[in-house]
């Protein structure tokens, strides 16, 4: 059945989103450096938008490990580890920081792979990342459009199709036309949609369970683990919770489609309110969103499907046409990673790969009308693929953000701020990090004989398997770079 | 000019360094609150607003403290300067 209630909010939110990327076209038409403004929308902005592009980018990272629905199942261990994620909110511009900016204005560079273009001087270098950035973020963009289309389903009652196509064609024409402007202004308004929409719930989550201590209370009845900080079935170990820290906290910094917004802002200014607000709405997007999740319990339970926690608490304790309002919320979260990986991976292609091998003298319409083409023929392949996902895609969307932090996490920080490193040790660390972080779910997958070995190796400790390769992608990038130090004379090492 | 790149070079390390101190603080904070008041017996826990107080002061006062040091760290050591040390190349 068809929820007409539910629609008209989702629409009003859609037509909106339109509207903005039809203002931001314009300045893509005006600009005198198309490139510029189209990948990196002409390093314009202030801190608001900064703090809410990166904000809204981030919290939909938290959607790959399972947000609500996992905290719904796990209790209040579950919302410690997410909080994990308050990090992110002053690390990465911290870490980045002014150092970043004037190097990559200074080398007018637009994206991640062209920093590291720039900082090793290496070819290979820039062929790696490019595939890793294209193979693991097109996985992580599919699966996004999935859930997206999902979300619609469930909540207006349309066919997963139609949904998806709803999905599809409002996020490529926003984009295709508009560029990063586009989605940097869509993603403060879903930022500000996912700060009250969780906001809202969780207080009418609040009130319906008859306020915070009758909540808990009901769950410790239940089952008291679930208030304590081990998980429902006291899995969660202080070591596997604090590995989390890496992934979905520190390590955020080298995924290059948060990395790329450390690029595009306007002045110092812009990045110190950035690191203020982000860190603020970052935190409180967080503890709301997972809180909901877990004082959805004592309401609603017996909820299977993780995934549908969010929409039924909102249609249980609010009126429909609030719900959707609401519920936009989470529809935002997954369109601001949709559109941020959308124009990532097309500026790869454009500028990482086909300007610096197939064709570096190509004129500026040429450029341009590639781009908008290039941004167009992603989309329209990424559709297809979800209408019937392959398992691989699945797969590589589980990795793609483990993958790409274990890859250019070393590159990129210690390229930034140690003198020595060089391309020698760069092509060592990406390689040992991808190829590590894969190897630790390949091979139990292949000889499940001796995964107790892999487990102990892969795992140590109990951790997150992200840890191993970071690790040891930091040690491979000192090393191979210390003793390949007198192949790189003095004149060629970085003078910033 | 040598000078004033070697000033910025100092700012943007210092700024980098300040960040790895904060995180370092943020992780002792959330641990120690999460694991030093919550490894007791469920049984045993106290609650602050109706919550444990092990969660109370880990993630809900932990993020409050957050954001105040990370206001003070802004408005205290961060130096505002110009990213654009070679004009006339702009475009």
């Amino acid at each position: 059945m068809v929820n007409w209630v539910a629609i008209i909010p989702l629409a009003i939110f859609l037509i909106i989103i339109f509207l903005i990327g039809i203002y931001a076209s314009k300045f893509v038409q005006s600009s005198q450096s198309f490139m510029d403004e189209y990948f990196l929308g002409g390093r314009s902005f202030g801190g608001f938008v900064l703090a809410m592009t990166m904000a809204a980018t981030y919290g939909s990272a938290s959607s790959f490990i399972g947000g609500p629905g996992t905290a719904y199942t796990q209790g209040l261990g579950w919302v410690l580890l997410a909080m994990s994620q308050v990090v992110t909110g002053y690390f990465v511009l911290m870490i980045l920081g002014k150092k970043f900016a004037i190097v990559t204005r200074k080398y007018k560079t637009l994206t991640l792979v062209d920093f590291l273009k720039v900082r090793y001087n290496s070819s290979v270098v820039v062929i790696l990342s490019a595939i890793s950035i294209i193979v693991f973020l097109f996985s992580a963009m599919s699966a996004q459009w999935i859930g997206g289309a999902r979300l619609i389903e469930s909540l207006t009652g349309i066919s997963y199709t139609a949904a998806l196509f709803i999905f599809a064609v409002s996020v490529l024409i926003y984009v295709t036309i508009g560029g990063f402007r586009a989605v940097a202004l869509t993603d403060v308004v879903q930022g500000t949609v996912m700060l009250f929409g969780t906001l809202i719930l969780l207080i009418a989550t609040i009130k319906a369970g008859g306020g915070i201590s009758n909540i808990i209370q009901d769950l410790h009845a239940e089952n008291p683990n679930l208030i304590s900080p081990f998980g429902a079935e006291g899995t969660l170990t202080p070591t596997y919770v604090s590995s989390f820290w890496i992934l979905v906290g520190v390590g955020v910094v080298a995924l290059p489609q948060i990395a790329v917004r450390a690029m595009s802002y306007k002045d110092s200014k812009s990045m110190h309110r950035a690191i203020i607000i982000g860190t603020i709405v970052v935190g409180f997007i967080m503890l709301n969103m997972h809180l909901i999740g877990v004082f959805a319990r004592p309401i609603l339970p017996g909820i299977e499907i993780g995934d549908k926690v969010m929409p039924l608490i909102a249609l249980e304790t609010m009126p429909a046409w609030l719900a959707g309002v609401v519920l936009a919320a989470p529809m935002a979260a997954i369109m601001s990673t949709v559109n941020a990986l959308l124009i990532l991976v097309s500026s790869t292609i454009i500028k990482d790969v086909y300007i610096n091998y197939i064709r570096p003298d190509a004129p500026h319409q040429t450029i341009k009308r590639m781009s908008i083409g290039v941004t167009a023929i992603l989309g329209v392949i990424v559709f297809i693929m979800a209408l019937d996902p392959p398992d691989l895609i699945i797969w590589l969307n589980l990795f793609a953000f483990g993958g790409l932090e274990a890859a250019f996490i070393w590159p990129v920080v210690l390229g930034l701020y140690w003198r020595n490193g060089n391309k020698y040790g760069a092509i060592a660390s990406i390689i040992t990090g991808v190829g590590l972080y894969s190897l630790s779910d390949l091979l139990p997958t292949l000889l499940p004989k001796y995964s107790d070995v892999f487990q102990s190796f892969f795992n140590p400790f109990g951790m997150h398997a992200v840890v191993m390769p970071v690790v040891a992608s930091f040690f491979v990038y000192v090393i191979v770079s210390l003793s390949t130090k007198k192949k790189i004379p003095t004149e060629l090492k970085p003078n910033f | 000019m040598q000078n004033k790149k070697h000033n910025v070079n100092k700012v943007a390390n210092r700024e980098a360094l300040i960040g790895v101190g904060l995180v370092i603080f943020n992780f002792v904070w959330w641990y120690g609150f999460a694991y030093g008041l919550g490894s007791k017996d469920p049984e045993e826990y106290k609650y602050i607003v109706g919550l444990p107080d092990w969660f109370f002061y880990s993630c809900v006062i932990g993020l409050i403290v957050m954001i105040v040091l990370v206001i003070v760290v802004i408005k205290v050591f961060f130096v505002e300067i110009p990213f654009d040390d070679e004009e006339g190349e702009e475009k």
